[in-house]
């Protein structure tokens, strides 16, 4: 019914399976919508964070998407900037899951802060010393920058791009796609810092305090790093995903390997000075402040396991995996890689936000344990689900991959 | 790390030895600055499918109390065991975490006498400064603030009700030292140089036991100056460096420790 707008000689369900998969995820997205607009109609305190947990599953979120949408900045740098060709047969993917996670994160912050009409103060009256003015100005700034860099996928739709402006366009765009990248990763690159750095400047938070390199504490250089590190195969994953569902090749398995080998060679440099950062912290921080590294666990729920799971399983296992060539080559060792990289970073973003809060500072209060309720949940789903919704129909009407052609 | 210093430093010293842990200084606090008291069913959400039942205040960790009374204790077992009660306003701290984090400044601490400051209509409610802020000083409006029928006709006028979605905190009852001002200059007196108990807060006010004292600890002629300086007297989270101007005292050793000041008893100050 709608093959006259599909990109040119590819294959794609019919329509009516479409509409299908189209409800279900529609379904989701209503349900995370409902959520939404209570939380919007009758406030913040519909969901599960109190006085003790100003930041919880929201903040989580957000931290990990935008860490995971990494691969979209990273992988223009190296493609526009770097010129490392075979990076282009996955860039446009990257662009897409870069507006999704960016775009998504933005979303969840409209419900996030008490005040959404006011969103705007960040910019009218930015205070220079907070991290947060930076997040806020890069996160705006780069969401632009991705809707920059995503017009020239939609110009070049089978029947748009028959237009000869909107084709010239197109075009002109491209050629100038390495400005947008060199801005992007620049933004994208502060951006992730600055995330890291809202952590590392709390004074009062033992747990997240670091000190650090001029005026940014080592988070800041550690979320980069874990954000370049990760991003990469993330894309990977989806595309994968996207042809288990669909069930053709869409990136051949070379350029997967590749960006395994990007991930990493990123995730080895940030395993080393995350190790560093943790010792460091754990034996110079701690005791210099009257407190122990056995002092900033708390049970089961706030216990070691998670910082080894994040730092050893989730983050030297797959570096070890991504770096040998041996391992990094099967698809099943790759993916297995991939999903335990994004799995830390993840965790990562998940202890510094919740962990870091549940500590109690003060001698005599006492661990808290945050359980977000299913506002949190579903408001978070329907982020994902409007990923699933773009990335549907990019996939069903756009020149998405490059070689699907012919790979099938 | 760089502690603000001003001519004028509003302070408190909190005697725990004296406090009785009644909760009378919650309660002034309360009533001074207009908060709301939580309450379950909101009757003015009109879309009956969208409404949704508020915590009441049995949900302490959404309840709205600029002061808090803390109990410790020494952890020993009877007849060792020993309570004391830690009253917890804003600490009003020289280093604060939570002003250089604020994205929009609706908190700053640049005004004579050294109190942090909250703008309610600036703030958007990012909550980054309640996840700085170790001692738990700032309260988030989770609801709306509603008053039961005929309680809001108590309302101070001096204060302004916050809106839900900011943040809020204890200010020192600040529109107190703008009135202590005001009689001052009408005086002909020099605001600024008020005399000790001209301007006072409501805690400290209604203590029935005196244990609150609260004045200038940078002026040698109010009680507060000499009384941060005892032997006895320390900060909570010292070590951190944020510097609060919120001391306590405590002749008992094990009370001290809990502040976190282990210098305390040996000239820290």
């Amino acid at each position: 019914m709608d093959s006259k707008l599909f990109p040119e000689g590819v294959q794609r369900c019919s329509f009516g399976k479409f509409l299908i998969w189209t409800a279900v995820i529609l379904g989701f997205f209503t349900w995370g919508l409902y959520a939404a607009v209570l939380v919007l109609y009758n406030g913040i305190g519909t969901t599960g964070l109190d006085n003790y947990f100003g930041f919880g599953a929201w903040i989580t979120f957000d931290l990990a998407v935008i860490a995971l949408g990494a691969g979209a900045f990273f992988t223009g740098l190296l493609k526009y900037i770097l010129k490392i060709k075979q990076l282009e047969k996955i860039i446009n993917l990257t662009v897409v899951v870069g507006f999704i996670c960016y775009s998504g994160a933005m979303l969840v912050l409209t419900l996030d802060i008490g005040q959404p009409g006011r969103a705007w103060f960040g910019y009218w009256h930015p205070n220079v010393h907070s991290m947060l003015t930076e997040v806020i100005f890069c996160i705006t700034c780069y969401c632009t920058v991705l809707i920059i860099e995503f017009v020239p996928l939609v110009l070049e739709q089978k029947q748009l791009n028959k237009i000869p402006f909107i084709h010239a366009l197109a075009h002109n765009m491209h050629v100038n796609m390495a400005l947008f990248a060199g801005i992007g990763a620049f933004l994208s690159t502060f951006h992730q810092g600055s995330l890291g750095g809202m952590y590392g400047v709390l004074i009062g938070r033992p747990f997240a305090f670091r000190e650090g390199f001029f005026i940014w504490p080592w988070t800041f250089f550690l979320f980069v790093l874990s954000a370049v590190g990760s991003g990469p195969v993330f894309t990977v994953l989806v595309a994968t995903f996207m042809e288990k569902l669909t069930g053709k090749k869409l990136v051949d398995f070379k350029t997967k390997a590749l960006m395994g080998k990007i991930a990493g060679t990123m995730l080895c440099v940030y395993m080393f000075f995350k190790i560093l950062d943790t010792w460091a912290w754990a034996t110079g921080y701690l005791p210099s402040v009257g407190l122990t590294f056995d002092d900033m666990f708390y049970g089961l729920v706030y216990g070691k396991w998670l910082m080894f799971s994040e730092i050893v399983l989730c983050g030297v296992v797959p570096a070890i995996m991504l770096i040998v060539p041996a391992i990094r080559n099967r698809p099943g060792l790759l993916y297995t890689a991939a999903i335990l990289d994004c799995i830390g970073v993840s965790l990562n973003r998940y202890i510094f936000t919740v962990q870091t809060i549940a500590f109690p500072a003060m001698p005599f209060d006492s661990w808290q344990v945050y359980v977000p309720n299913w506002v949190e949940y579903a408001s978070s789903i329907m982020i994902i689900a409007y990923g699933f919704l773009v990335l549907s129909l990019v996939y069903r009407y756009l020149p998405l991959f490059p070689q699907e052609r012919e790979l099938n | 790390m760089q502690t603000k210093e001003f001519k004028i430093k509003w302070g408190m010293v909190i005697d725990i030895d004296k406090c009785t842990g009644c909760g009378a200084c919650m309660v002034g606090c309360q009533v001074e600055n207009n908060i709301a008291p939580m309450t379950k069913k909101d009757p003015y959400n009109y879309v009956q499918a969208l409404t949704k039942d508020r915590d009441d205040a049995s949900n302490k960790l959404k309840t709205l109390t600029w002061m808090t009374v803390y109990e410790l204790s020494n952890g020993q077992a009877f007849p060792e065991h020993e309570t004391a009660y830690l009253p917890r306003p804003c600490m009003q701290c020289g280093n604060p975490a939570c002003v250089p984090v604020c994205p929009v400044i609706a908190t700053d601490k640049n005004e004579e006498g050294g109190i942090v400051s909250q703008i309610y209509p600036r703030c958007i409610g990012c909550r980054y400064c309640m996840a700085a802020c170790p001692y738990h000083a700032r309260y988030f409006n989770w609801w709306d603030p509603l008053w039961p029928e005929g309680m809001d006709k108590g309302l101070s006028p001096a204060v302004s009700v916050r809106p839900r979605g900011v943040v809020e905190k204890c200010n020192f009852c600040h529109s107190r030292y703008l009135d202590a001002k005001d009689k001052a200059r009408m005086d002909g007196e020099d605001p600024m140089n008020l005399a000790d108990g001209a301007y006072n807060t409501a805690c400290a006010d209604i203590c029935p036991t005196k244990a609150i004292t609260f004045g200038d600890l940078n002026n040698p002629e109010h009680a507060v100056h000499d009384l941060a300086k005892s032997p006895h007297a320390f900060r909570l989270l010292e070590k951190l460096g944020l510097a609060p101007q919120v001391y306590y005292m405590s002749e008992r050793e094990w009370v001290r420790k809990q502040g976190d000041n282990y210098n305390a008893g040996g000239g820290g100050h």
